[in-house]
């Protein structure tokens, strides 16, 4: 990856950054300071603008930069766990628009570890990913509803508070699933695998679609409303502590940012584990050549069915919470864009790096949530104060345009994503080493 | 002790038989040489040796156990490893995380021990790791265990593989042409190199190599195949006044001139 010349000179560059930061106390002087800078922007200025897009951006740009700079660890942590734990979640109760962008974020971020794990280190080509996902949240929404009722008559809906049974749930339904989708497509490669796992994804959106009849699972087309939200147990502490009052739908806010914060921090844990294991190795072994790999013994069927079951587990888990917190779910939120959305995520941020994916999954939401939207909102005010745009142009639809044009020049000028794989040191004292790159990970 | 029998092996590709009914037995700490024109089915063999294929006729049984019916993962696990014509490293992975992956059969951590980090699982990796190291300095490349495979110039590609399939601890190792596109001293370094491995790690090896000279100062016996048939069987003397040998690699006309090499 190290042949292009772009990416040499970025991380050139980022080398000079952080070598710069990270002699003596500057480093840690900038980072605190523009902690301080952003938060209080943020916390002074809480409407939601543009301007505070960019701040919010800016905010969060602050755990990449926390993350190449070499400070030390338990500074890193601190300043992790006070932006992400604290600033973030006191801003979202005077704005609640970006607590809940930046739950969705999360989200994001888990189906893209997931995904990166069947394509960025198996190296399968996954075009059906969001399949796993609609599983999870169909589990969820059909057992907590009483769709149950009308699936089998006379069943009632669980307690609400099975919800953190159902987690496990979704993890273990989704692995299966995609251990299902793992065995016909697993003497495919490339293209052919690709075009075969579309079609899965489809059939399971075409099926949740269908299913209202001859017994009604999914309820078809309507989708299902009303699910249940999990019991907020800690209620009652969050607002002993909490600075205003919190209504209960500010509490759901706060009680999903937190578990989808949670599950993302247990994600890039064991993401990152399993790639410096022998597992990890064996699959990107199978990536980098399979022959060679299957003559190191490595056996190819249980590895790939692993790569398929494990990365599918994330979308089953993130499925159920995804559920639970939308309340509504119908077929089309599972549809073949979201997938491609998801690939787009770990490709642009670097195809099978941790830090890149987590990266990617955050930037592409955010401009898909807020920076186009908001583009073509300051398009239209312009278009009605009087400015020449023609009447034909409507900047809402051009919102896809300028992502596809983003995604085409980042492919052309930087195709190996924004931080892409760069093989991690194995020194002798990696032992010392590894815990921080997993923790700063989780951060970023 | 025959390490390794393969009896009456034929594989037939379409209307090509590229194996014809090749009988060869490897005693345990031989160095053997199988060698031939291109094209002889030296490759394809090892192919159906190592499991890639499945002969059409023919057993082989190694170490005592048949593995015609195995997939080459398992016959890698029972130690049997090999070398590629064409070096097929993993080329974005590290020099150390190569010959990791080649230990992959030696490392049983449960998917449950590596997520929790667990002692146990941190002693295997240490001790692969200290092993990894161990193979690396035998083929002096622990110094570049950092780099990326594909950065490594060609000879340490080629020791690199060599490296990554001892991480296996092999019974066996077959090493497909592994001087190919050296100059002669980096060939002499291969010698001594493939005489260390049975003499001081007591693998059994057998090669495919057009080097005359190192097939004849390395081996104790050779196999000529022709055609995907087995022309010839011996020591080196044998082989070099064998006439089908010499009309194998120069022509009929050669033939009468027995007693020179022929190469």
């Amino acid at each position: 990856m190290a042949t292009s010349s772009p990416q040499t000179g970025g991380t050139g560059a980022w080398d000079r950054l952080s070598g710069l930061l990270g002699r003596g106390p500057g480093g840690y002087a900038f980072l605190s300071l523009y902690l301080l800078i952003t938060s209080l922007t943020l916390l002074l200025n809480p409407r939601t603008s543009l301007l505070t897009d960019v701040i919010f951006i800016l905010f969060l740009l602050l755990l990449l930069i926390v993350y190449r700079t070499r400070v030390h660890i338990g500074f890193k942590v601190a300043l992790g766990v006070i932006a992400l734990g604290v600033v973030l979640p006191y801003f979202g109760t005077l704005n609640p628009y970006y607590i809940d962008v930046a739950t969705q974020a999360g989200i994001y971020v888990a189906l893209a570890l997931g995904l990166n794990v069947v394509v960025g280190f198996a190296g399968l080509l996954d075009l059906g990913y969001v399949a796993f996902y609609a599983v999870g949240a169909y589990i969820w929404s059909i057992f907590s509803t009483p769709q149950i009722g009308a699936m089998i008559s006379g069943a009632v809906p669980v307690p609400n508070v099975w919800f953190y049974g159902f987690i496990l749930v979704g993890l273990m339904i989704g692995g299966a699933f995609g251990v299902l989708l793992g065995l016909p497509v697993l003497r495919l490669r490339g293209d052919y695998l690709a075009i075969v796992t579309l079609g899965f994804g489809e059939v399971i959106r075409v099926l949740a679609e269908n299913l209202d009849k001859p017994i009604n699972i999914t309820n078809g087309a309507q989708g299902i409303k009303d699910i249940a939200r999990p019991p907020i147990f800690f209620s009652g502490a969050l607002r002993a502590i909490g600075l205003r009052q919190l209504d209960d739908n500010q509490l759901y806010q706060f009680f999903f940012y937190f578990m989808v914060l949670v599950i993302v921090l247990i994600t890039v844990m064991i993401v990152g584990r399993l790639k410096n294991s022998r597992i990890g190795r064996a699959w990107t072994a199978i990536r980098e050549d399979e022959t060679a790999a299957i003559a190191q013994g490595i056996p190819l069927v249980r590895m790939k069915l692993m790569a398929f079951g494990v990365g599918a587990s994330f979308a089953g888990t993130m499925g159920v919470v995804f559920a639970a917190k939308q309340l509504f779910i119908n077929p089309p939120t599972f549809d073949l864009l979201t997938s491609i959305s998801i690939l787009s995520m770990v490709i642009l941020g670097g195809l099978g790096n941790i830090p890149g994916v987590i990266l990617g999954a955050v930037l592409v939401t955010l401009l898909n949530l807020q920076i186009l939207p908001r583009i073509a909102e300051i398009l239209r005010s312009a278009k009605s104060a009087g400015v020449p745009i023609p009447q034909s142009f409507d900047p809402t639809q051009y919102q896809r345009l300028l992502f596809g044009l983003l995604l085409i020049l980042m492919m052309i000028f930087r195709p190996e994503g924004i931080l892409p794989e760069d093989r991690r040191r194995q020194e002798l004292h990696e032992d010392e080493d590894e815990p921080s790159e997993e923790s700063a990970g989780a951060t970023a | 002790m025959a390490l390794l029998e393969a009896t009456n092996i034929t594989k037939i590709f379409g209307g090509l038989t590229a194996v014809n009914d090749v009988t060869l037995t490897i005693e345990q700490g031989s160095i053997v040489s199988v060698i031939g024109p291109n094209g002889a089915g030296k490759t394809t063999f090892f192919n159906i040796l190592t499991g890639i294929y499945k002969p059409d006729k023919g057993d082989v049984i190694f170490d005592g156990k048949p593995i015609g019916g195995l997939r080459p993962d398992q016959i890698a696990a029972l130690g049997m490893r090999r070398t590629f014509q064409n070096i097929r490293l993993f080329h974005n992975m590290t020099v150390l995380e190569n010959v990791l992956v080649g230990m992959h059969t030696h490392l049983h951590a449960p998917i449950w021990n590596i997520i929790m980090r667990s002692p146990s699982l941190r002693r295997e990796e240490g001790r692969a790791r200290d092993r990894s190291r161990e193979l690396l300095r035998f083929v002096s490349l622990d110094n570049k265990r950092d780099e990326l495979a594909k950065n490594l110039p060609y000879g340490d590609q080629r020791r690199l593989e060599i490296a990554r399939a001892l991480a296996g601890d092999p019974k066996l190792i077959l090493l497909d042409e592994p001087t190919a596109g050296m100059n002669p001293n980096e060939t002499m370094d291969a010698t001594n190199l493939i005489r260390r491995l049975r003499d001081q790690l007591g693998v059994t090896v057998v090669l495919i190599e057009h080097d005359m000279r190192l097939v004849m100062t390395i081996s104790e016996r050779i196999s000529v195949l022709d055609y995907g048939t087995k022309i010839a069987e011996g020591d080196g003397q044998v082989i070099r006044s064998n006439p089908r040998v010499i009309e194998a690699y120069l022509g009929k006309g050669a033939a009468g001139m027995a007693g020179h090499p022929p190469a």
